[in-house]
């Protein structure tokens, strides 16, 4: 059944839901169809691969055969408070043995269900306003399930929650969507990982909404490994309420065309709002990243810091605005993207951008194409290291600059591991 | 220090704000048509190829559509129907002052054009609405062979130098204005410099609208051979009109081999002026290109002077200040075309935005596939001085290859309130204290014009600053 031709009534998906949100995703469903494709000079779409958009040879993922090797192989970062495991949108696995009560950790299905406040107050409540509205229209017409997670008030959850996505089968297409509430308060860790079960062309269109609270904390982290066929969407959106803190970190080691959307709203005064991307771009890979810093209140702080390794014939596309609307004054906001080319095929792009309505701000943005540093490599080849494993160690130490923004020694080193492994395989 | 100050700000503009009626003798009326530009090139008795060229734009002009896409939506508010695109009172410009006719001689006399001619220039053209009203070029750099007329003069009188590179910096088609330029040009200047020429004083050009609802189109040629140098000043004033006016120039610079250009710019259009103008420079083998643009007048201004750095070695720079006052929009920055190895080029831009004003800086740096060596920096600040002031940067910086090394730093700020305690300890008014710390953000920019240039800079940033505080 292909995506963009099978309405929602035709895919059966509906029973899975209650009726409000049947109707909901025919609305998305209409939504989608009313929406223009992205054209040539559309600005959210400037320097992109239009041709990565045409979807239409895509279907829709069939449940898979073989769970339990999908679950062999989610190997997880040692202490965990929960782990779920969709497979083709299927939960396969959902061991929470280590959550503190009154957490709710549910498919959203059953969020939906159960919880409908709860749910309709943060389910994709913002406008997709990063280039990808028709693509989340999609998403929302055709979502089977989920994660639903939702932290009350004070409630500190210590080690973290990993949720995995596989996706299996070719030419097809999974809908993740991961949603977190965190109360006043409240504290929690949770990894999105992205996974092809084989060498496959698939596509996914993920959703993730991140609500943190007054005084809350998040970290949150997405580690996308598609198959270096696949065509991916991360649209992402992030509300930060009074003197909570989110930081969120994008790790991209795989797909062929990967966008990327990260929307932060700076709700509450002395919000803040750390955004993290670590972008080793290999083969003809092209990551295309949007994202928006707005600060709707005084003495707020975002930063943003974006690292891009280019190497082979890749190409990325960075377009970052910070905006301070009016009367968020005493704003804080940076903004840094920076390109390592490895490569004389790379490309990379950048359009850092600010608008600032408010006075009594500093804000300030940065972008830096460079090659690997000739100092540094002679420094390690007089020291007997090969010049590919020198080139190697200074891209995972640019890198590494990035992981360190994270406050969690275990979470960074467990990551370190994850993109060691990526860095050695990808020569 | 009070962040909610008076937004209304009276602009001094007195200088340029006024206007005679005129009788002109050839007036192409109101409104666009393919009769509109065979009337100018009729009236201006154009040669074929010019008449095509000009079609060739208006066609164009009617295809492109408004790149509101991007740029504001305040374009919309030109009303092409209502413009006048050709008045003058003849074709010849006058070649010396007692010749111009009495009121525009008037006019630029307020202005201090001919004694700023007498103090330091080496040539100057003034042009009156469509036309060139004076050009004189000193004795002394004329027998050197320096050639410097209007642009009618120049495409009938050197025909050979000036097809060559007319339309091939900034094609018609690069823009919706740039093709109306092409369809309706009129007046600006054509320039030579012969090779190994180093023209010692600047060669001045003074724009002049004088008429409501005119629409100037003025035309610039400069091709500075080899391993010569000049420098290239103008000016722009208008009478503040009722209703809003159209300025849409077109401005070309060559610099062959070694060659140096630097063309300054200080714009202070009334503010009801549409101020669209594309300025793009080639920079051949280890030529530099050097654009020093300073906006503080218009209603809207868009302008992003360009480099091309097409040969081995060569330079681009931009020095930008802009000033947006109530009701302004300063949209300007740069392109950079690295298109040789080892081309270098430099952005420096600072805003400063108050009352209700809005600057933008939009920037674009493009570095292609299998060049080394190249190197671009850019850096931007940005001053806002009021709660209701905006600014914004939006630069595009493409990188392929490696062995280039490209840096982007922008930077918002405002003045700290430290400096004005400190400043209004020592007995200084707070507007004073004010004036003073904007002429600061931007004195390491205003130094690089010349002197006479500065010194009425700091002046209309003065008078720009007066009552901005409360």
């Amino acid at each position: 059944m292909s995506i963009t031709t099978t309405s929602p009534a035709e895919t059966g998906n509906s029973t899975n839901w209650p009726e409000w949100f049947s109707n909901d995703q025919n609305g998305a469903w209409e939504l989608f169809q009313s929406l223009p494709q992205p054209k040539r000079n559309d600005e959210p779409w400037r320097f992109a691969n239009l041709k990565a958009l045409d979807l239409s040879d895509f279907h829709l993922a069939v449940p898979i055969q073989d769970a339990a090797s999908l679950i062999t192989r989610s190997l997880a970062h040692t202490n965990l408070a929960a782990k779920l495991i969709f497979a083709n949108e299927v939960l396969i696995h959902n061991d929470q043995s280590g959550l503190p009560s009154g957490v709710l950790l549910l498919p959203l299905e059953e969020a939906a269900k159960n919880h409908e406040e709860l749910f309709r107050k943060s389910f994709m409540t913002s406008d997709v306003r990063l280039g990808s509205k028709k693509f989340a229209a999609l998403h929302r017409a055709h979502l089977r399930s989920g994660a639903f997670v939702y932290v009350p008030q004070g409630v500190v959850i210590e080690q973290p929650i990993e949720i995995w996505h596989w996706v299996e089968g070719e030419n097809a297409t999974i809908f993740p969507h991961t949603l977190i509430v965190l109360e006043e308060g409240a504290s929690a860790t949770v990894v999105d990982h992205f996974v092809s079960s084989r060498d496959e062309r698939s596509l996914a269109i993920a959703v993730n909404d991140l609500t943190v609270g007054t005084n809350a904390k998040l970290h949150y982290v997405g580690v996308q490994e598609w198959s270096d066929k696949a065509t991916a969407f991360h649209i992402n959106t992030t509300e930060v309420e009074k003197e909570g803190v989110s930081t969120a970190l994008q790790m991209n080691l795989g797909g062929a065309y990967v966008r990327g959307e990260s929307d932060s709203h700076l709700l509450g005064e002395g919000s803040r709002s750390v955004m993290l991307s670590i972008n080793p771009a290999t083969g003809n890979r092209e990551i295309d990243q949007r994202t928006f810093q707005d600060h709707f209140a005084p003495r707020a702080t975002s930063d943003l810091l974006y690292h891009n390794a280019l190497a082979d014939s890749s190409r990325t596309i960075f377009a970052g605005l910070i905006k301070v609307e009016e009367h968020a004054h005493e704003t804080d906001a940076y903004q840094k993207v920076r390109n390592l080319m490895l490569s004389d095929e790379a490309e990379a792009n950048s359009m850092p951008g600010l608008e600032i309505l408010a006075d009594n701000v500093r804000c300030t943005h940065g972008a830096t194409s460079g090659e690997l540093n000739e100092d540094e490599l002679f420094y390690m080849m007089a020291r007997g290291i090969g010049p590919k494993q020198a080139a190697q160690l200074i891209v995972r130490g640019f890198f590494g600059t990035v992981l360190e923004r994270l406050e969690n020694e275990e979470l960074q080193a467990h990551l370190g591991e994850i993109l060691d492994k990526k860095l050695s395989t990808s020569e | 220090m009070s962040t909610e100050t008076k937004p209304d700000i009276d602009i001094d503009r007195s200088v340029g704000d006024f206007r005679y009626e005129m009788d002109y003798a050839f007036d192409a009326g109101v409104g666009l048509t393919e009769a509109t530009i065979d009337y100018i090139s009729d009236v201006k008795g154009d040669p074929d190829w010019v008449r095509a060229f000009r079609k060739e734009g208006y066609r164009k002009f009617l295809e492109k559509p408004m790149p509101t896409h991007w740029a504001t939506k305040d374009l919309e508010s030109i009303v092409f129907e209502n413009i006048r695109y050709y008045l003058s009172q003849g074709q010849v410009p006058k070649r010396t002052w007692d010749e111009v006719p009495d009121d525009i001689k008037r006019t630029f006399e307020r202005l201090g054009i001919p004694e700023q001619e007498r103090k330091f220039l080496s040539g100057v053209e003034a042009q009156f609405d469509s036309e060139a009203a004076y050009s004189n070029i000193k004795a002394a750099v004329g027998e050197q062979g320096v050639i410097f007329v209007g642009s009618s003069e120049g495409l009938k009188e050197h025909p050979e130098i000036f097809k060559k590179w007319f339309g091939k910096v900034i094609p018609s088609g690069d823009n919706k204005f740039s093709a109306l330029n092409s369809a309706v040009f009129s007046g600006g200047s054509f320039i030579y410099v012969p090779p190994g020429v180093k023209v010692k004083h600047p060669l001045q050009a003074y724009f002049r609208i004088n008429a409501q609802n005119f629409g100037q189109f003025e035309r610039t040629l400069i091709i500075v051979d080899e391993g010569a140098e000049l420098t290239y000043m103008e000016g722009c004033t208008a009478p503040k009109f009722e209703t809003a006016t159209l300025h849409s120039a077109v401005v070309e610079l060559v610099a062959m081999k070694g060659a140096k250009i630097q063309y300054i710019t200080v714009q202070n259009w009334s503010s009801n002026v549409f101020n669209l103008v594309t300025k793009r420079g080639i920079a051949h083998e280890d030529a530099e290109v050097k654009w020093i643009d300073c906006n503080i007048g218009s209603r809207l201004t868009m302008k992003y002077p360009g480099v091309v750095m097409k040969g081995k070695g060569a330079r681009g720079e931009v020095v930008s200040i802009a000033l947006a006052g109530d009701g302004q929009h300063q949209d300007t920055g740069a392109k950079m075309i690295h298109a040789a190895d080892n081309t270098t080029s430099n952005i420096i831009s600072k805003s400063i935005s108050l009352g209700t004003g809005r600057a933008t800086y939009r920037g674009m740096v493009h570095v292609p596939k299998h060049l080394k060596g190249c190197k671009n920096n850019t850096e931007c600040d940005a001053l806002l001085i009021n709660s209701h002031s905006r600014t914004d940067t939006y630069p595009a910086i493409s990188v392929r290859g490696q062995g280039n090394a490209v840096q982007h730093e922008a930077s918002v700020s405002q003045i700290s309130a430290e400096q004005i305690f400190y400043m209004q300890q020592r007995g200084l008014s707070e507007a004073a204290a004010m004036s003073l710390a904007v002429n600061g953000f931007v004195n390491d920019l205003v130094q690089q014009f010349p002197m006479e240039y500065s010194v009425e800079l700091k002046r209309l940033i003065d008078l720009e600053m007066e009552g901005s505080v409360g």
